[in-house]
């Protein structure tokens, strides 16, 4: 479905030194030099994954979204995307990717997001009665309604976010990257748009491409990830694994029914926070049935929750590794 | 969308030069030598006022704009060449531009009723091609020049460098017959006489040789279609979809 090989880009940059001097400098002897944005990738992805970009600021996860979907010109290396070389841009290969910006838009800003729709469906060779049927249907799963009808600089961010995807997705395309589609969206909108992107794989089969700042639109849609760091890949499989692998411990939060003293609990494990009558503990997971019970056997307690630690905690701190190694 | 409708009035005003030049010339009676007398200077500035309503161009503008806000990447990925969007909002704009145009021409009738006049309909016909060939020729030289904003990243800085001769070749400030015959030879040898004087004189009755000035239309746009996708393509190779 998508194969990406050995795939690197370079951006060529110059630099310009501060003031008039450099100014000049910069204008008549521009030294120039080649900056690696991604460099030797390789992956493949099978239809009907949902696999998620993680990376920092910075560390290619655009650049490689940029490069499976057609915009940029791998360096070097190879990029196959549903049996078709991205770069050439064809319209049968146009035709089955959509890619989604949080940050940008393509409906037309002064009229109504069913203008822009109208122009999509003609776009891609739609008629009326498919671009209709389509339009409903999206609409319904998406919640929209008289929004549609609305000039786009009136909808809230949610709204237009919204219709973008719907947008997006008119030409029934079989491949989604999604670039940060619920940046700036708050908590409901963000839930609302995850929710939709779930349903629309189970009921599509479509394969979704998702970077994300946001850790909970990982969690919540990606089996798979993909970490990328510094232009390098770093990760690449199973969210689950990749937590367990980071943190072999679990979190056990406890409240007492009475103060206790930290000492009385060194022996189940790390203590992460002890405040009056709440302690929580990294136990190791070979050893988190025993420490559980002998915790209900030792102590009065009123709850017990066992957790894992923060995700976004976790993959933090693999970044940071990285930076280190 | 008050703001809108000014706005659209604004800019149906904006291309009134025309008539400025008309007054200039009208008033120190050198519309002689140029071997019109004042009702042809008037029709003749009307005509290019009516031309230039229907061929200007900004495509450069806008497509900066969307290259360096990262809009183009979208459109980059849709079965549909950009440079259509550019097309089809010049022509939703000449559509809008219409009834201003008709309402200015009425109101010089009014100003001027001695320069009334009524092109014969296969004047009108002609003249309505040669524009629109015009059109296509301006957008097809300013899309050479947005192109190289896949280098520059600030093309429309260049577009000074059309907009200058445009300006003094076109017939936009003084009927070409005016021009020195050696300058006017130089002049036909590039686009921009076929821009506004050649539509101009077709629509304002004055003597011009139709077939040659259609060929010259046909030559140049046969010239710059390939260069604009040539440019276009190479162009491309070096997109960086910044900002997006």
């Amino acid at each position: 479905m998508i194969v990406v090989d050995q795939l690197s880009k370079y951006y060529r940059v110059a630099n310009k030194q501060p003031g008039f001097k450099g100014t000049l400098k910069h204008f008549f002897d521009r030294k120039t030099y080649d900056v690696p944005a991604i460099t030797d990738i390789s992956f493949k992805i099978s239809s009907g994954e949902v696999v998620g970009f993680l990376g920092a600021n910075g560390a290619g996860k655009t650049t490689l979204l940029k490069m499976m979907c057609g915009l940029i010109h791998p360096s070097t290396g190879l990029v196959d995307v549903v049996g078709f070389s991205p770069q050439r841009r064809q319209t049968a290969f146009l035709k089955e990717i959509t890619l989604v910006m949080g940050q940008k838009q393509q409906l037309i800003w002064d009229l109504p997001p069913m203008d822009s729709f109208y122009v999509n469906a003609a776009v891609y060779g739609l008629s009326d009665h498919e671009a209709n049927l389509r339009i409903n249907e999206l609409a319904e799963m998406l919640e929209l309604g008289e929004e549609l009808t609305r000039p786009v600089r009136k909808l809230s961010l949610g709204q237009r976010m919204k219709s973008e995807i719907l947008a997006a997705l008119l030409h029934k395309p079989s491949v989604l990257f999604l670039d940060e589609p619920t940046l700036g969206l708050d908590v409901n909108a963000q839930a609302r748009v995850r929710s939709f992107l779930s349903e629309y794989n189970k009921r599509t089969g479509a394969t979704i491409l998702l970077t994300s700042h946001y850790m909970a639109d990982i969690t919540a849609l990606c089996p798979r990830v993909i970490c990328i760091h510094k232009g390098k890949l770093f990760y690449d499989g199973d969210l689950d694994l990749l937590a367990n692998s980071l943190s072999p411990s679990r979190e056990v939060k406890v409240e007492l029914k009475n103060p206790c003293a930290s000492e009385q609990f060194e022996k189940y494990g790390e203590i992460q926070d002890l405040n009056d009558r709440f302690v929580c503990l990294l136990v190791s997971r070979d050893k988190l049935t025993d420490v559980v019970s002998n915790l209900l056997t030792d102590f009065d307690i009123i709850d017990l929750e066992i957790s894992d630690p923060p995700i976004d905690q976790l993959i933090g701190e693999l970044f940071k590794k990285g930076e280190v190694n | 969308m008050l703001e809108y409708r000014i706005e659209i009035a604004l800019w149906a005003l904006s291309g009134v030069l025309p008539f400025i030049m008309f007054s200039l010339w009208s008033q120190n009676d050198v519309g002689n030598s140029f071997g019109l007398n004042d009702i042809g200077l008037a029709r003749y500035f009307l005509s290019a006022f009516l031309v230039r309503q229907f061929s200007v161009v900004w495509v450069v503008f806008s497509f900066e704009e969307d290259s360096l806000s990262g809009r183009l990447s979208p459109y980059l990925l849709q079965p549909l060449h950009p440079l259509f969007r550019y097309v089809a909002s010049h022509l939703a704009e000449q559509a809008t531009r219409l009834p201003f145009a008709i309402a200015i021409a009425i109101t010089f009738f009014i100003l001027n009723p001695s320069s009334f006049w009524l092109p014969s309909l296969p004047q009108l016909f002609l003249a309505y091609l040669s524009t629109h060939f015009a059109f296509t020729i301006a957008f097809l030289l300013q899309s050479l020049v947005a192109a190289l904003c896949f280098w520059t990243e600030k093309s429309s800085a260049l577009e000074r460098l059309i907009f200058v001769p445009y300006l003094f070749l076109s017939g936009l400030l003084v009927p070409l017959s005016a021009f020195p015959s050696n300058v006017l030879k130089v002049a036909m040898l590039t686009p921009f006489p076929y821009l506004i004087n050649f539509p101009a004189k077709i629509l304002s009755a004055m003597p011009v040789n139709i077939f040659n000035g259609f060929l010259a239309q046909f030559l140049w746009i046969l010239i710059l279609v390939p260069s604009v996708n040539i440019l276009w393509k190479l162009g491309l190779k070096r997109y960086t979809a910044m900002g997006a």
